[in-house]
């Protein structure tokens, strides 16, 4: 559906996005992750058609947004950074009016406003001015208007900024139903978000990908992946390490918590492939020593350790100039 | 969905938007009083001792001079404050359609408030008899008067996210197309120049040369292209201002 290459976009001397290539197809919910300033919104208001890019190319559903933006700003619904709306209209004028500049007229036009409107939430303000709205009913009332005509591609800037736990559940509920038969993008910086909604994520940094994969994939580049946990009751952590780290394969071994009520070590195998090998040993060697092992498990990675290492100047190794 | 429905989309969100705050009826307020008050004070109505409208006409390029840019000032400015224009402008609408609708809006929220000018046309058809094809052309040419300094406003208002400069650079450039052809600065350049050619040729520029003939009840094409012109060629730069803008 969404079809981006080599997208590049210049302010001036700077490149603020440079050379992003992906696609996203029906079905995907496509997370788009990166420090401030990496250039997620300039993409996002590129592939919606807002901005030009300065080189590299958009397609939405097999038409080009510069060539022929119409069509393809038809099939897009856009959630903006900020959430901008009309300050001087209720909350019902301004659906009514980004449903009729998608063409919607009379009856259909009162069932999009209806159905949104029970989507996100909206029926106490109905009648409220948007500017005395608070935030969180501000961004819900321009998320309302992104899916007004049931589109096939939605870009969502940060749709859960400044909602309130309870609503960004509903909508986090939402964008992953919606996602089985639409082609989403959204970025965000919560990071629990992206495992709970997303099909695949990509990190940019610095208006380069520097990574794209499911979420799971990306786990696994974390350096916690694959590393066994092991806590057991009643013996020293010391004891635990001097007798695991033995065991062919360990590279480390790190205390988490010395409690005789349950000491937690954590070994990392040389390579997460060896790391099934591992847990196995570290059972038998449980079973010789008799320990009370009571909790021992891999662990999966985990995203913000990724994120840090692939954005952080000192640490990270791709997409650096 | 076709342009004309875009358009009438657009202008209609914008006009109910000059209605739901009281800045509207201020505004039409205080025009109808500062109009009054420049046609009988200033203007001398009761000393022409004649019954027409051209001591209220007379004023319009001045009146409208600072009304006209506060109507317009807000006109993209606002757009680009609070980050509407990028909702706006990702619907499935051209820029185009957008800058008529909204320009449309507020050239209909101005030709409303000369309307309600009415009673004054009404006084001098009871203490008189007017030429009512001069007060029809006369009202058409400030009509027209107020599109042209709109389109401008509208124009400058694309310029920058701060109402209060495009207020001030359209007032400045619609200062300037009074000027040269305000009669003391016309006869001005009459003595420093030799070249009758040069002052005819700045007078072309002014509003005020193509309104005088609306007032004297003559509809010459040239007078009405004119202001066209300006309001084609105000909203046409407005389009490549926020192309430019957009492009970063
Ligand atoms: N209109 C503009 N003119 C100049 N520079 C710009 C413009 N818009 C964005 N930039 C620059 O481009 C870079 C990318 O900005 P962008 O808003 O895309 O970041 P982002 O990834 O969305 O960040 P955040 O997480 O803070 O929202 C920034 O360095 C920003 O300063
Ligand atoms: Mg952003």
């Amino acid at each position: 559906m969404i079809k981006v290459q080599n997208l590049t976009k210049a302010f001036g001397t700077k490149l603020a996005v440079n050379g992003v290539s992906f696609s996203v197809e029906r079905g995907e919910v496509l997370g788009f992750l990166g420090p401030n300033g990496a250039g997620k919104s300039t993409s996002m208001r590129m592939i919606t058609g807002f901005i030009p890019p300065t080189s590299g190319s958009v397609t939405v559903g097999g038409h080009d947004i510069v060539e022929n933006p119409i069509p393809a700003k038809r099939l897009m619904g856009y959630l903006p950074e900020n959430a901008p709306s009309y300050q001087d209209m209720t909350v019902q004028g301004f659906l009514a009016f980004t449903a009729e500049l998608r063409g919607l007229e009379g009856d259909a036009r009162k069932r999009a406003v209806n159905r949104v409107v029970e989507m996100c939430f909206l029926e106490g303000v109905l009648h409220q001015s948007i500017e005395t709205l608070s935030k969180g009913y501000r961004h819900r009332t321009c998320f309302a208007q992104s899916i007004i005509h049931d589109p096939d591609v939605l870009i969502l800037d940060e749709p859960t900024d400044g909602l309130d736990p309870n609503q960004k559940y509903e909508i986090r509920t939402l964008i992953r139903r919606m996602g089985e038969k639409k082609a989403i993008i959204f970025s965000t910086h919560i990071l629990e978000e992206v495992e709970s909604v997303c099909s695949r994520a990509i990190i940019i940094d610095r208006g380069q990908v520097v990574a794209n994969g499911t979420p799971a994939e990306l786990k696994l580049r974390s350096d916690l992946a694959g590393a066994i946990t092991l806590k057991v009751v009643g013996v020293s952590a010391q004891e635990i390490k001097d007798k695991a780290a033995p065991i062919h394969g360990v590279r480390k071994t790190l205390v988490i918590k010395d409690d005789p009520a349950g000491s937690t070590v954590r070994i990392y195998p040389n390579s997460k492939a060896e790391s099934p090998a591992l847990a196995q040993a570290l059972g038998q060697l449980a079973q010789r020593e008799k320990w009370a092992v009571q909790e021992l498990h891999m662990e999966e990675g985990r995203l913000d350790e990724v994120f840090r290492t692939i954005t952080l100047p000192e640490t990270g190794q791709e997409g650096r100039k | 969905m076709n342009s004309v429905s875009v358009i009438k989309t657009i202008t209609k969100r914008e006009l109910s938007g000059y209605f739901a705050s009281p800045v509207a009826y201020v505004f039409i307020v205080i025009f109808l009083l500062l109009a009054g008050f420049f046609t009988f004070m200033a203007g001398g109505f009761f000393e022409r001792n004649e019954a027409s409208l051209m001591s209220f006409f007379l004023w319009h390029p001045w009146l409208y001079l600072f009304l006209v840019p506060a109507v317009g000032m807000r006109l993209w400015s606002e757009e680009r404050r609070l980050g509407t224009m990028e909702l706006l402008l990702t619907m499935p609408i051209t820029p185009w359609q957008a800058i008529v609708g909204k320009f449309l809006a507020s050239w209909l929220f101005l030709a409303l408030a000369l309307a309600l000018t009415f009673p004054v046309w009404l006084t001098v058809s009871y203490l008189g008899s007017p030429d009512h094809g001069v007060v029809f052309t006369s009202y058409l040419g400030s009509l027209l008067l107020a599109g042209a300094y709109l389109a401008i406003s509208c124009m400058t208002s694309a310029m920058t996210r701060n109402q209060v400069v495009s207020f001030i650079l359209s007032v400045v450039v619609a200062l300037f197309l009074i000027l040269a052809g305000w009669p003391p600065v016309t006869k001005l350049l009459d003595q420093i120049s030799e070249n009758p050619r040069l002052v005819e040729t700045v007078a072309a520029f002014s509003v005020m040369t193509h309104f005088e003939g609306f007032q004297k009840g003559s509809l010459d094409l040239r007078d009405i292209v004119f202001f066209a012109a300006i309001i084609g060629f105000s909203l046409f730069t407005t389009s490549i201002i926020i192309r430019s803008h957009r492009a970063g």
